[in-house]
């Protein structure tokens, strides 16, 4: 049923509606209300589950990795520091193998302290071997985070659930919430195969020598390789019995004749689909790409989708500082071995809360028709602001 | 499309105010879409709140910078300099003061009208909170949605005594403007 809601709040009537086991959480802005909200639904009977209020990130994590061990499933969200705090034992999670779904609210690194929006917090945590969606609408967070429920647990893996802190999270809009009939027709009890079992003793995280260390990561490198057509696989399940999908591993919205495209994850793909409304149809429109699946990194799909482009603007909301765009070296690294790859513009915009307008679009069309469009940018970094030597 | 834009300060039900309007164009069959430009939040600090509301999907989550509305809290934030920067031509002002319109509508070059929202929240409700009331107000003067929508929105929103309560604000509140005074053709 179609409601107005926060993006918060529809996200813990989403977890809700999933069955959790546990949830156990420590508040951090801006997944505050994600929390709360949950906390309510239990207070009110809403919500069966053992809700574990811990001291730390570090225990909320530790928390759910035990509980998905033993066989229950398991949810917690965080941001920012607070993954941060958590990344140890994120790697802990996924090395190991156990599926759980968290939410990451989305939030810049510090320091200097901020608590506004950027994915500098998912990239920090890119290599801790989870899967990493990323939503663009809530909307998209709620059928994603229902989603992300089956593929932990038919992947075996655990799935982060990225959308944007404040920008989504706080915003209220028209959310059609799927009903407890379909998410129960869409979602099965929760299944480990892996669980530990007192009847069928078995070791979880034991010392492995150099013997094996190199055939785990290989062996959780393929298990990621092979969540690529399992997501697909899900969200057209999911849209089977919802009417509506998520966006797949990513998800194309053409433009005639386009030969200029451009590619980003988040929120901020709606503010240039607007910006591609405002120009108008004269103006040469872009294809614009929207990433959902960051891990498993799809490359095929992303040759597929840039097929026939000249360039590319890849939009960073986080930067690897000495390197530039964390996407944006991704995408070109994957699109190196095509016969006719599109030349890669990678800007960064919106660090740490800096509002994007959607302008942005027409400026950085103009901009990369200039012989000295410079390869990486951030973009909206005003330099006049800075001394002479660091801009 | 119409934009608005929300000041107040913290405390003062700013980012409530923008999500009752949000859900009262829901609830009249419109796309919505409400959120906060948080600042460090505290109470008494300036804080500002955006809608938007459409007949199509909206795409675009940039705050708003050129509202076709702006509703102002507390008068003292009019002293802040660049307070309406970005105002459209032809937009409007509705400010919580007890002082007439024209202590402002000089300064700001755009149409303004006042309401004493505190006083009658305060009378209506027992609480300083004048959000609800320039709700009201502002929906008289745009008749950009119906009183019944808001009502709606408040029902999702409270129950019991607060609810009552501020349904009769809410009647109140929107006797004292002059019905359709802004109201335009927008394409939303």
């Amino acid at each position: 049923m179609r409601e107005a809601l926060e993006g918060s709040l529809a996200i813990a009537r989403a977890v809700t509606l999933a069955r959790p086991d546990v949830v156990a959480a420590y508040p951090i802005t801006p997944q505050t209300h994600i929390v709360e909200n949950i906390s309510k639904l239990v207070a009110d009977g809403d919500l069966h589950t053992e809700f574990v209020s811990v001291e730390s990130e570090f225990s909320a994590a530790s928390v759910v990795l035990g509980a998905a061990a033993a066989g229950a499933r398991a949810y917690t969200a965080s941001a920012s520091q607070g993954i941060l705090l958590m990344s140890e034992v994120m790697f802990n999670i996924a090395g190991l193998r156990v599926p759980l779904v968290m939410t990451i609210a989305n939030r810049s690194v510090g320091a200097p302290l901020n608590i506004w929006n950027d994915q500098s917090d998912t990239m920090a945590v890119r290599d801790a071997g989870w899967i990493q969606l990323h939503c663009s609408t809530n909307q998209e967070a709620v059928d994603t985070t229902i989603q992300a429920f089956r593929l932990a647990q038919e992947t075996e893996l655990p799935v982060a659930v990225n959308m944007d802190g404040f920008v989504l999270t706080h915003t209220m809009e028209a959310i059609d919430m799927p009903s407890q009939e379909q998410v129960d027709a869409f979602l099965p009890p929760f299944e480990f195969a892996g669980a530990l079992d007192p009847a069928n003793p078995r070791s979880l995280g034991t010392l492995v020598d150099p013997d094996w260390f190199a055939e785990v990561r290989h062996s959780h490198h393929a298990a990621l390789g092979k969540a690529l057509e399992r997501i697909e696989q899900i969200d057209a399940e999911y849209a089977r019995i919802t009417g509506r999908a998520a966006g797949g591993l990513l998800a194309v919205a053409d433009a005639p004749g386009a030969k200029v495209g451009i590619l980003a994850m988040g929120s901020v793909v709606g503010t240039m689909l607007a910006g591609r409304e405002d120009l108008g149809a004269e103006a040469g429109q872009a294809r614009i790409i929207r990433l959902r699946a960051f891990r498993p990194f799809p490359a095929r799909a992303l040759r597929a989708a840039v097929e026939g482009l000249e360039k590319l603007v890849v939009i960073d909301r986080a930067i690897s500082p000495g390197l530039g765009g964390v996407l944006g070296t991704e995408v070109s690294a994957v699109l190196s071995t095509m016969e006719r790859a599109p030349k890669v513009y990678n800007f960064a915009l919106g660090l740490g809360g800096r509002d994007i307008p959607e302008t942005r679009y027409a400026e950085m069309l103009a901009l990369i028709e200039r012989p000295d469009a410079p390869r990486f940018a951030v973009l909206d970094a005003d330099l006049e602001k800075l001394p002479p030597e660091d801009r | 499309m119409i934009e608005f834009r929300i000041h107040g300060r913290g405390g003062q039900g700013s980012v409530a105010a923008a999500y009752l309007l949000a859900a009262a164009a829901f609830e009249a069959g419109f796309e919505c879409q409400a959120f906060p430009a948080f600042g460090a939040e505290r109470r008494g600090a300036p804080v500002m709140a955006f809608v938007r509301i459409d007949r199509n999907p909206i795409l675009l989550r940039a705050q708003v910078r050129n509202p076709h509305y702006m509703i102002v809290q507390d008068d003292t934030l009019l002293q802040i300099p660049g307070i309406a920067a970005g105002l459209r031509p032809g937009g409007a002002m509705l400010v919580n003061s007890r002082r007439p319109a024209d202590a402002f509508a000089a300064r700001f070059e755009t149409r303004v009208v006042t309401l004493p929202a505190t006083d009658l929240a305060v009378r209506e409700i027992g609480k300083p909170i004048p959000n609800t009331a320039l709700l009201a107000a502002l929906l008289a003067l745009t008749e950009a949605l119906p009183q019944e929508a808001l009502a709606a929105a408040l029902r999702g929103r409270f129950h019991g005594a607060t609810l009552e309560r501020n349904l009769a604000l809410i009647e109140t509140a929107a006797g004292l403007v002059e019905a359709g005074a802004w109201k335009e053709k927008h394409d939303a």
